[in-house]
């Protein structure tokens, strides 16, 4: 018979080897892992079939490069895959040196025999751009941003001159082109891996389970779930400070917010606007805060008779007070726009003063513009909510009420979103609301989309064609030096303010709540969340 | 007996059909274009709009295409859904798991706590026990679940720190779904707390989910030890002697339990179905959430597909009530 006393010594030797073990593990399996609870579910794994920021939080931003990056935080262009290029003189021709030595992730599925090189950048954009392409028409093969942003007729060939080198010929030339390739869609795929999964008969999978060269190694995504990566050994701009990285799908907001509180994740995005006065309290979270890469603006139809003066528009910008619109209307979530494009966007210019809010001086432009008693207009109001403009039928309700003080009255007008667009397109309204969010960073993305004279008909809604604004941007466009370009986007910045097309109303700020044990992160400009380059603290 | 299951079976078909050709008409109500959906705010011309409604099967008459799915799901393709290009099918089997794993732990839960109330409670009727299982089943049947779920999480896992906010295992842990069921997977798995990690997971989804089952079990259980406690059978055991819980336990639960466990089969069905804003809560990787966010893209196979097994999974259980039924009680096999 077993006495207690055996039992006892028996039960507590075991236990204590056990918390032993324990203890080693522990020890052991110590890595940096950094939790991001994410909004949603991506829809694959290869940026160009898709538009959504969630799909390419999980797949560009961390497994994949490309040519040109945006540096961390800005919308500045610095050399990615590519180390240097050169721009032909007439701007039709791109020489791209590669990188060398740049190594495709090995995972549990592939394995590279070979490093990144030129044919990893022709299969990326032929796959895009040539309907005969093996791979054109896997997964849906619809990409959509290399159609809107125009590339696929900007691009008259691709040519590899070696295996290091390759030429980008464009049909016309266009400096926003670089930015362009910065873009998610334009990320860089391993060949060789596209060509194994095809031998293999299973090219799905190629969208569904990534190989790039980027800072983290996709290991496993469990849907609806977690995707788990881990840090790329071999980067070549220097291996993530964090060893592990997992994506928590959580989809509610306040679930998100209860979860960072709980510590079971180090960063959350897009709280709740009403969460926010807590989060500024709490001493365990950082609340970091940017503007988007957005603008909300009114633009007044320069087609109709009233806003053909550029006193009418002047004075009506003054009529309305901004700062009471953002209080109101955006919650904290604003701040008033002065200039077309975001202060995100180089060259914003800061030098551009904004006309103040001043009644009696607006109704003295009115009467010297030769409408002392104020007229009739209409004010459209969009029917959605964005984050350039969260609620426009209360928008136009501020303006319509600051309008009638200086006489003049406006009727509001809303349609179904889709008609909207329509409409303002050719022009049918007199003022209206409505916004932009930019894709590339790049100022021409807002300026000659919004108000060059080429977009009149289309997306510019003010039909404002003003020749010495477009001359400038015109330029800017064909010009490939940096600095040239930012000075003539600032010089039309200000012939912009001085013309009035829009009254330039908000751009939407955007919060990132984190735990303080969150070192460097950076909020992008483009609202995606980038891990690299980000530390845990103890 | 063979008669009365032939009789089941044969019902089971009408429904069957009809469960398609109404999320098939439902679907296709909901405004909405999956094409301009899929291209996103930046739009899509027109020729390339009219390739992928060709590519989709779009382009069709609705009813050429309802007759096109339904002769594929009989050959038993329930077509791929147009966000990720994978087989309805396949997504289904890969996030099932977690909703059956959820509703299980519910219903045990709900069974576990709601059977005995209602028993005592139907058993000491009047008394001040009777009273508050009844006030609380009403206020549980009433309680808008996504408000519980946030109040348990606030308590339990932010304030008390005794849960887990929400998912379905520790993100430290890096398991692969084996089998899909997290408590399985993670015993088979050798690392070391995982299945604990599972486990606490569980518990107050399974709570917020099971709370309506148990309320309505608990009450359904109480009214119907009430009316069995008042035949005459009853009356007779006690009259022989026998223990009240011998009593109670033999003679009157016994025959109590038929209307609750119709009540059962039926809430397994409704849990099914139900576990969609339990799953939105807990950010639980199951069908329901997988429907919803389907249904806000118009990812048309999905709906359609999804709610299609959820129907037959619910029709199967409600057959096994049936049967079950008849074997509890011979008599409804031969009346019904």
């Amino acid at each position: 018979m077993m006495n207690w006393k055996n039992y006892i010594r028996s039960f507590s030797i075991t236990a204590l080897s056990i918390a032993g073990i324990l203890t080693i593990m522990a020890v052991s399996s110590y890595a940096k892992t950094f939790v991001y609870c994410s909004e949603g579910s991506p829809e694959g794994f290869t940026p160009a079939l898709y538009t959504a920021g969630t799909t390419f939080d999980a797949s560009s931003v961390q497994v994949f490069d490309r040519l040109t990056h945006f540096e961390r935080g800005t919308t500045k262009i610095i050399p990615g895959l590519a180390e240097s290029w050169e721009v032909s003189p007439d701007g039709m021709t791109y020489t791209f040196h590669l990188r060398k030595n740049v190594d495709f992730h090995t995972t549990s599925f592939f394995t590279p025999t070979r490093k990144f090189n030129a044919d990893d950048v022709i299969f990326s954009f032929d796959r895009q751009r040539d309907p005969k392409h093996p791979y054109n028409k896997i997964s849906g093969g619809n990409y959509e941003y290399f159609t809107s942003m125009g590339v696929a007729e900007l691009l008259k060939s691709i040519e590899k001159k070696d295996d290091y080198t390759v030429i980008f010929h464009l049909t016309k030339p266009e400096s926003p082109f670089l930015a362009n390739l910065a873009m998610d869609f334009a990320s860089i795929h391993s060949a060789e891996y596209a060509d194994k999964m095809l031998k293999a008969g299973t090219p799905d999978e190629f969208d569904q389970k990534p190989v790039g060269t980027g800072p983290f190694v996709f290991v496993s995504y469990q849907k609806d779930s977690t995707i788990r990566y881990q840090a790329n050994e071999t980067y070549w701009q220097g291996r993530a400070k964090i060893d592990k990285l997992v994506f928590t799908i959580t989809p509610d907001a306040s679930v998100r917010y209860a979860k960072l509180k709980a510590g079971e994740c180090h960063l959350i995005p897009y709280p709740n606007p009403a969460d926010l006065e807590q989060m500024k309290k709490d001493t365990n979270i950082n609340l970091m805060q940017k503007e988007g890469l957005n603008v909300g603006y009114l633009a007044f139809n320069v087609k109709v008779n009233e806003f053909k003066d550029a006193k009418v528009r002047q004075a009506l910008s003054m009529a309305i007070n901004k700062q009471a619109i953002i209080d109101a209307v955006f919650q904290g979530a604003g701040k008033v726009a002065k200039n077309p494009i975001p202060p995100t966007i180089w060259s914003y210019n800061d030098a551009v003063t904004d006309y103040e809010y001043n009644v009696e001086k607006a109704k003295a432009l009115l009467k010297k513009a030769g409408f002392p008693n104020g007229f009739e207009t209409d004010l459209w109001a969009m029917p959605v909510s964005r984050p350039y403009n969260p609620n426009a039928r209360r928008m136009a309700e501020m303006i319509q009420e600051d309008w009638s003080k200086v006489g003049v009255k406006a009727k509001i007008v809303s349609y179904e979103w889709g008609e909207y667009l329509k409409r303002s397109m050719t022009g049918e309204h007199k003022t209206l609301l409505l916004g932009w969010t930019g894709d590339n960073g790049d100022p021409d993305n807002f300026l000659s989309v919004l108000l060059g004279c080429d977009a009149v008909g289309s997306s510019n809604r003010s039909q404002w064609c003003y020749k010495p604004f477009d001359d400038l941007i015109k330029k800017a466009k064909m010009t490939a030096d940096p600095a040239e370009r930012t000075k003539l986007y600032e010089e039309a910045q200000l012939i912009f303010k001085e013309q009035a097309p829009w009254v330039t109303i908000a751009h939407s700020v955007v919060y990132e709540p984190m735990s303080t044990k969150v070192v460097d992160y950076k909020i992008d400009p483009f609202g995606k969340h980038i891990f690299y380059g980000v530390d845990l603290k103890e | 007996m063979l008669q009365f299951l032939s009789k089941r079976f044969m019902q089971i078909f009408p429904a069957f059909v009809g469960v398609t050709l109404l999320t098939f008409s439902l679907v296709h109500l909901i405004p909405g274009d999956p094409v301009e959906l899929l291209a996103g705010e930046r739009g899509i011309d027109p020729e390339r709009h009219a390739q992928m409604k060709i590519a989709l099967g779009l382009d069709k008459p609705l009813a050429v295409q309802y007759l096109n799915y339904i002769t594929n799901v009989f050959k038993g393709d329930l077509g791929k859904s147009f966000v990720t290009k994978k087989p309805v099918m396949r997504e289904f089997m890969t996030l099932f798991p977690a909703t059956l794993e959820l509703s299980l732990c519910a219903i045990i839960f709900a069974v576990l706590f709601g059977l005995p109330a209602g028993v005592i409670a139907g058993v000491k009727r009047g008394t001040v026990f009777d009273h508050s299982v009844m006030t609380i089943s009403l206020t549980g049947y009433s309680m808008p679940i996504f408000w519980w779920g946030l109040l348990l999480i606030l308590f339990f896992s932010v304030h008390l720190g005794w849960t887990p906010v929400s998912g379905r295992l520790s993100p430290l842990y890096w398991i692969d779904a084996d089998t899909g069921f997290m408590l399985i997977d993670t015993l088979k798995s050798d690392e070391p707390g995982a299945f604990k990690s599972a486990l606490s997971h569980l518990i107050l989804p399974s709570i917020v989910l099971g709370t309506i089952p148990l309320a309505v079990i608990a009450r359904m259980t109480r009214s119907s030890m009430l009316e069995v406690l008042k035949e005459d059978y009853v009356r007779t055991a006690r009259a022989k002697g026998l223990s009240p819980l011998r009593v109670i336990m033999v003679h009157a639960l016994r025959n109590a339990l038929i209307p609750v466990i119709t009540v059962i089969g039926l809430q397994i069905g409704v849990l099914l179905a139900g576990a969609i804003l339990t799953e939105t809560i807990f950010a639980w990787p199951g069908v329901g959430k997988w429907i919803v966010e389907s249904i806000n893209r118009r990812d048309y196979p999905v709906v359609q597909g999804g709610i299609l097994i959820i129907s037959s999974l619910i029709i199967i259980v409600n057959l096994m009530v049936d049967i079950l039924y008849g074997i509890i009680n011979p008599r409804i096999r031969h009346t019904g």
